[in-house]
């Protein structure tokens, strides 16, 4: 909200400077969002008179003139088409800067004729888009005196910020009262005297929803002349952003924005019926004072004459009944209006307008008498005319009402100890009534404006709650609701800078842990992801459902409403799907050769999310001069998967790997890790060929998931003593020689469980798959180290274990010793 | 010593430093101390010395045995050393070759703030809470006094996903990590001192808006915590994070509808050069209040009972702030040389006894 300090003026009486002003209105909650100061960049600029304006010798466009300055006369060269002898216009002197065009002005020579100065447009002074000729003022400008001070442009506009809670503070007046209860000066008081009415009103209301609108006033005013408003008022609508229409129009922009009270005037000629009625709208279509069309809905409140709808109450007017110069009898609206209902037919109609703004914070219900006689003393004023009695429809509603404050809670809540009389002095400059004192509290009676304070609207409680606990609970805050209201108004005017502040109290000097086992698994996958080599990334959880179910089901349960582009309309089924995309930018950027991580949730069912440790490893390692560049594998992968499950303590024995891997992963290079034959911790392999290509990315690419979820929170046993023989290993290598389909898997665990007493290890240390093997078979090199624990193993002992180990592999996979 | 002695001692020494390596060395060595050796041969035949001169033939030829074979292990040592030497100047590398190194992996700028955030809410006895990104607009609005024709409900841009929750209400994606407080105050009994860092979502996009962020929420309830503590945490927290112990920080009245009184909450710093602390201008960086009373009651709480404090601040913003990133929308753009540039050392995480 936007408001020249002129014009607070008029309704604070104040010795406060600007800065105090402004400060204040921070501190109090209206904060401040700019100061605009036009009068500062004009400063430099005066009223001159042209004693003389002659035709240059030399430039058939450019006049040479005589400019009297007030501190003397001085040559100037202008090229304006109205300069003439004797007007007066705006001088800006040698060494000024021009906003307008930029320029620091010099003393020139123009053709021959010296120009000491410079006669100023609009435009140039930044003051608008007018650039025809050069400004002239009225005669009765004063010579030599500072342009912007004539003009009344030295007067700064306050811009400030209104939160939704504070309808009250959408009006000058709003604020003044703001202002002077918080102690920076005395509110003008505000009773205008009524206008006796003669005769009945040309048009009456009725209403059909006395819930949208609970009641109206109104009244005619005969015999006016419509016009361009005077310049003080249309001086005003423009420092506030707004377009100067005409008197009448004028004087209802002027009440928005000086009390908070929009009203609408009717041309009272064009209303149909001599009847406005407040009813539901009906599909009828109608055009706005916008110059746009708009089709009222049964759930519109609108008011209509004989001729259909003339206006969304409370949001926009009608065209058709305007009032524009012609006018001579108009009709003044003065409504109080359902916030609610307001708000849901400007969203509706997606109309922004001050009214509707004003209305659906709430405005002053009681205020509607004393508005109606103001505005229609500022109309006569303006535009002459006879009023008519006020006619009314409906009746005020009963907003009265009491909170109370306990003293003690301004410490006990507010924390800070305010005396009690300084508390009540308070809210009495605020506009609050004192209704009865004590010693502990004070009830007070809440003003009719402050509609943010000790209202009583509806709860929305859990349904799960048991009716007992809703209830107290209710009552809770019935109690404390309006309190609170107060000692937010009290700090609000006090200063929250004066509350002191206090630590939190600990429980104890060492703080316990702070992250659940959960949160830990989080944390420890991400370190050890990044120990890896991966850089962590957080990308959208939203994506392309084309690409999302390249990853999955882009399921539309899962498709935003209203995404805010179409790239980015479905969730994402997993991070793994967003860090491909990331791969692809990288590679696109120059970067194929990257390793990604991200730690966040994967949306791959309508219901629930999980959340998954996911990377992706791209392209082939820079090449290094102690050996070549390495392209990425699913080995890779499968590595990044078992340094964090390792990390997580999970079991790693008790895992198994299947190659049912999910169809964005290569069905011959991925795996499923499972524990047990259930649960699934998670996938990794090389992305599919399909998927690459659709991503536009080039491989090799390989990537995994960890479903941090399924992962058992580690068991916090004591660990056994430590198995430490003091006899040395055996080592033994074997070369088995299997057909190519089976699992180097079903070899190590065989090997494994030959002599379970005496083997401490299985390692493959070689696979071949060349040209030296028969077609369709392969060669494992495995090392199995023996521990012996009693005493050192002898010769024949030694080979009987290894005879163990070959029998073993040989009954479990069919594997042959290579000869 | 006698003529043959003197004669061996100086064969020996002569045929030593003829030796240039360890073979001839140990040619010489077994010449004159091994089983056939001449010295081996002159102790052998001590036995055959006349009585009267035995006892110094035999001093003599011990001393003499002494010597040599003290200047056969010299012989040895020196030769070894010339050995080495040769060997050394042999193997020589150029140390300025760069090394192969593991590549290092990092941790994003926001894990880092949440982190961070840990550290100083948990000594403060925080604990973490976290609720899911899509939820209903009960929790996301109703519950935290957002009613549906509120203003506030407009201006948070919120993303609809289609359907309705088991609940019967629209799902929404969250807009702000709020409905966690909803979820922990129906999930727990108070006391209640949780902070929510997590995903929210707006439909908002330009460069200083992204449509997912970060926030993180802060809960306290309990049965005397003043407006006073709500002060007293974000100052601690605010001068912990910045790492500035005299950062000013100002309180300022303001309205959110799940708190009352609300307060906007600014930082000390210099508009011109963006650095905290100083400077004389303020910036707003999060948003607090005590619990509405709607708020508690909405979630079964007593406000005569219980009472206390809630806040919220975007992550990437006191990120940005800290370490001076300008841009925020590098933040999801995984490109690896930003993440190079601003990521942190997962080796080197965020705790209080090493300084966040």
């Amino acid at each position: 909200m936007k408001f020249p300090l002129s014009w607070l003026k008029t309704h604070l009486e104040t010795e406060a400077s600007l800065d105090e002003i402004t400060t204040a209105l921070t501190n109090i909650g209206l904060e401040l969002e700019g100061v605009e100061n036009r009068g500062a960049a004009l400063a430099p600029f005066v009223v001159a008179h042209v004693v003389e304006a002659v035709q240059h010798p030399n430039a058939d466009r450019l006049r040479a003139c005589q400019v009297d300055t007030g501190s003397g006369i001085v040559s100037v060269v202008c090229g304006a088409p109205n300069a003439r002898t004797g007007m007066k216009g705006v001088f800006a002197p040698p060494g000024s800067f021009i906003p307008g065009t930029g320029i620091t002005l010099k003393v020139g020579d123009i053709r021959g004729v010296q120009s000491a100065g410079m006669l100023l447009s609009y435009k140039e002074m930044g003051l608008g888009e007018d650039h025809a000729g050069i400004v002239e003022l009225d005669d009765s400008a004063p010579v030599g005196v500072g342009y912007a001070s004539w003009a009344g442009l030295d007067d700064p506009i306050i811009e400030i910020a209104v939160t939704p809670n504070r309808g009250d503070a959408l009006s000058v007046r709003g604020v003044a009262r703001d202002l002077a209860a918080a102690g920076l000066g005395v509110l003008v008081p505000f009773a205008p005297e009524k206008v006796e009415g003669h005769g009945a009103s040309a048009v009456d209301w009725a209403i059909e929803l006395p819930l949208a609108c609970p009641w109206v006033l109104g009244r005619t005013i005969r015999g006016v002349q419509n016009g361009p408003s005077p310049k003080w008022l249309q001086e005003r609508l423009v420092a506030v952003g707004l377009r100067p229409i005409n008197a009448l129009v004028d004087v209802t922009n002027f009440f928005t924005l000086d009390l908070g009270r929009p009203l609408h005037v009717f041309d009272a000629d064009k209303v149909a019926g001599g009847r406005l009625i407040f009813r539901a709208g009906d599909g009828e279509t109608f055009l706005a004072l916008n110059g746009k069309e708009y089709t009222a809905t049964q759930d519109d409140c609108v008011i209509a004459d004989a001729n259909g709808v003339q206006s969304l109450a409370g949001v926009i007017g009608g065209a058709a009944t305007g009032c524009d110069e012609n006018t001579t009898s108009v009709f003044v609206e003065c409504a109080l209006f359902n916030p609610v209902s307001v708000a849901l037919t400007g969203r509706r109609h997606q109309v922004i307008s001050d009214a509707r703004q004003r209305f659906e914070r709430g405005i002053d219900p009681a205020l509607l008498p004393d508005a109606v006689e103001a505005a229609t003393r500022m109309i006569q004023h303006l535009c002459g005319g006879e009023a008519s009695e006020v006619v009314a429809a409906g009746a005020e509603p009963a907003w009265q009402r009491t909170a109370s404050l306990r003293f003690a809670r301004l410490r006990e809540f507010g924390g800070l100890d305010v005396p009690a009389d300084a508390a009540v002095a308070a809210l009495e400059r605020l506009g609050f009534g004192v209704v009865a004192r004590g010693d502990a509290s004070v009830t007070v009676s809440v003003p009719s404006w402050r509609n943010d304070v000790a209202a009583s609207s509806a709860l929305e409680p859990s349904p799960s709650l048991p009716a007992a606990r809703a209830d107290k609970a209710a009552e809770g805050r019935a109690v404390m609701e309006p309190e609170c209201d107060l000692i937010e108004e009290v700090l609000r005017l006090h200063g929250l800078d004066s509350v002191p502040p206090v630590s939190l109290p600990v429980a104890g000097a060492v703080p316990v842990a702070t992250l659940s086992a959960r949160q830990l698994r989080s944390a420890v996958a991400r370190r050890t992801l990044a120990a890896q080599g991966l850089a962590e990334c957080v990308t959208f959880s939203f994506m392309a459902s084309a690409t999302a179910a390249l990853f999955g089901t882009a399921h539309a349960a899962l498709r935003l409403g209203n995404p805010i582009a179409s790239d980015l309309d479905q969730m994402r089924p997993t991070p793994l799907a967003t860090l491909a995309m990331a791969a692809q930018r990288n590679a696109a950027r120059g970067f194929g050769d990257v390793g990604l991580f991200e730690i966040g949730p994967g949306f791959p069912e309508p219901e629930g999310q999980l959340l998954l440790a996911a990377g992706v490893r791209a392209g082939v390692s820079s090449r290094h001069w102690q050996g070549g560049a390495v392209a990425v594998d699913a080995m890779l992968a499968k590595a990044d998967v078992w340094t964090v499950l390792a990390g997580l303590g999970v079991p790693m024995e008790a895992l198994s790997v299947t190659a049912d891997a999910p169809g964005h992963y290569h069905p011959g290079r991925s795996g499923v890790v499972r524990q047990g034959p259930k649960t699934v911790l998670a996938h990794f392999g090389a992305l599919h060929p399909a998927v690459l290509a659709a991503l536009d990315l080039d491989g090799p690419v390989v990537g995994f998931e960890i479903n941090l979820d399924a992962i058992q929170d580690p068991k916090r046993r004591k660990k056994a003593a430590p198995d430490l023989p003091a006899f040395q290993p055996v080592r033994r290598d074997f070369a088995f020689v299997v057909e190519g389909g089976v699992a180097a898997e079903a070899v190590l665990k065989a090997a494994r469980g030959a002599e379970r007493s005496l083997i401490a290890g299985v390692a493959l240390f070689d696979l071949y798959e060349g040209d030296k093997m028969e077609e369709g078979r392969k060669s494992l090199g495995v090392e199995v180290t023996f521990q012996p624990r009693e005493r050192t193993l002898t010769d024949q002992e030694i080979e009987a274990a290894c005879q163990k180990v070959v029998v073993a592999v040989a009954k479990a996979t069919g594997a042959t010793l290579r000869g | 010593m006698t003529d043959d002695l003197l004669r061996l001692k100086t064969e020996t020494d002569a045929a030593l430093a003829a030796a240039g390596d360890l073979r001839a060395w140990d040619a010489v060595r077994i010449a004159v101390l091994g089983r056939n050796g001449a010295l081996t041969g002159l102790l052998k035949e001590l036995g055959r010395v006349p009585a009267e001169e035995k006892r110094a033939r035999g001093a003599a030829l011990n001393a003499l045995k002494e010597a040599l074979t003290a200047a056969i292990e010299a012989r040895r040592v020196a030769l070894e050393g010339a050995a080495l030497e040769v060997r050394l100047a042999a193997e020589r590398m150029d140390v300025t070759l760069p090394p192969r190194l593991a590549p290092g992996g990092l941790i994003h700028p926001i894990s880092r703030t949440m982190e961070e955030m840990a550290a100083i809410f948990g000594a403060m006895g925080f604990a973490i809470a976290e609720g899911p990104d899509i939820e209903d607009d009960w929790r996301n609005f109703g519950a935290l006094n957002i009613p549906a024709h509120h203003p506030a409900r407009q201006d948070m841009d919120t993303f609809y996903v289609p359907g309705m929750d088991v609940e019967g209400r629209q799902r929404v994606l969250r807009t702000h990590t709020s409905p966690v407080q909803v979820r922990t105050m129906l999930n727990q009994e108070p006391p209640i001192r949780v902070i929510v860092p997590g995903r929210t979502y707006r439909a908002d996009h330009d460069a200083t808006h992204s449509p997912m962020f970060h926030q993180v929420e802060g809960l306290v309830i309990d049965r005397a915590i003043t407006l006073g503590h709500l002060k007293g945490c974000l100052i601690d927290f605010l001068r912990a994070f910045f790492g500035i112990d005299t950062l000013p920080v100002r309180f300022r009245s303001s309205y959110f509808p799940f708190t009352e009184p609300s307060m906007e909450v600014d930082i000390g710093w210099n508009r011109r050069t963006g650095e905290l602390g100083g400077g004389g201008d303020w910036l707003e960086i999060l948003g607090s209040g005590m619990v509405h009373a709607k708020v508690l009651a909405n979630c079964g709480i007593d406000a005569r009972e219980w009472q206390g404090f809630a806040f919220g601040m975007g992550i990437e913003r006191v990120t940005m702030l800290k370490h001076g990133i300008a841009d925020l929308r590098p933040f999801y753009e995984s490109d690896i040389r930003w993440l190079r540039h601003y990521g942190f050392n997962p080796l080197a995480p965020a705790t209080l006894h090493e300084g966040v």
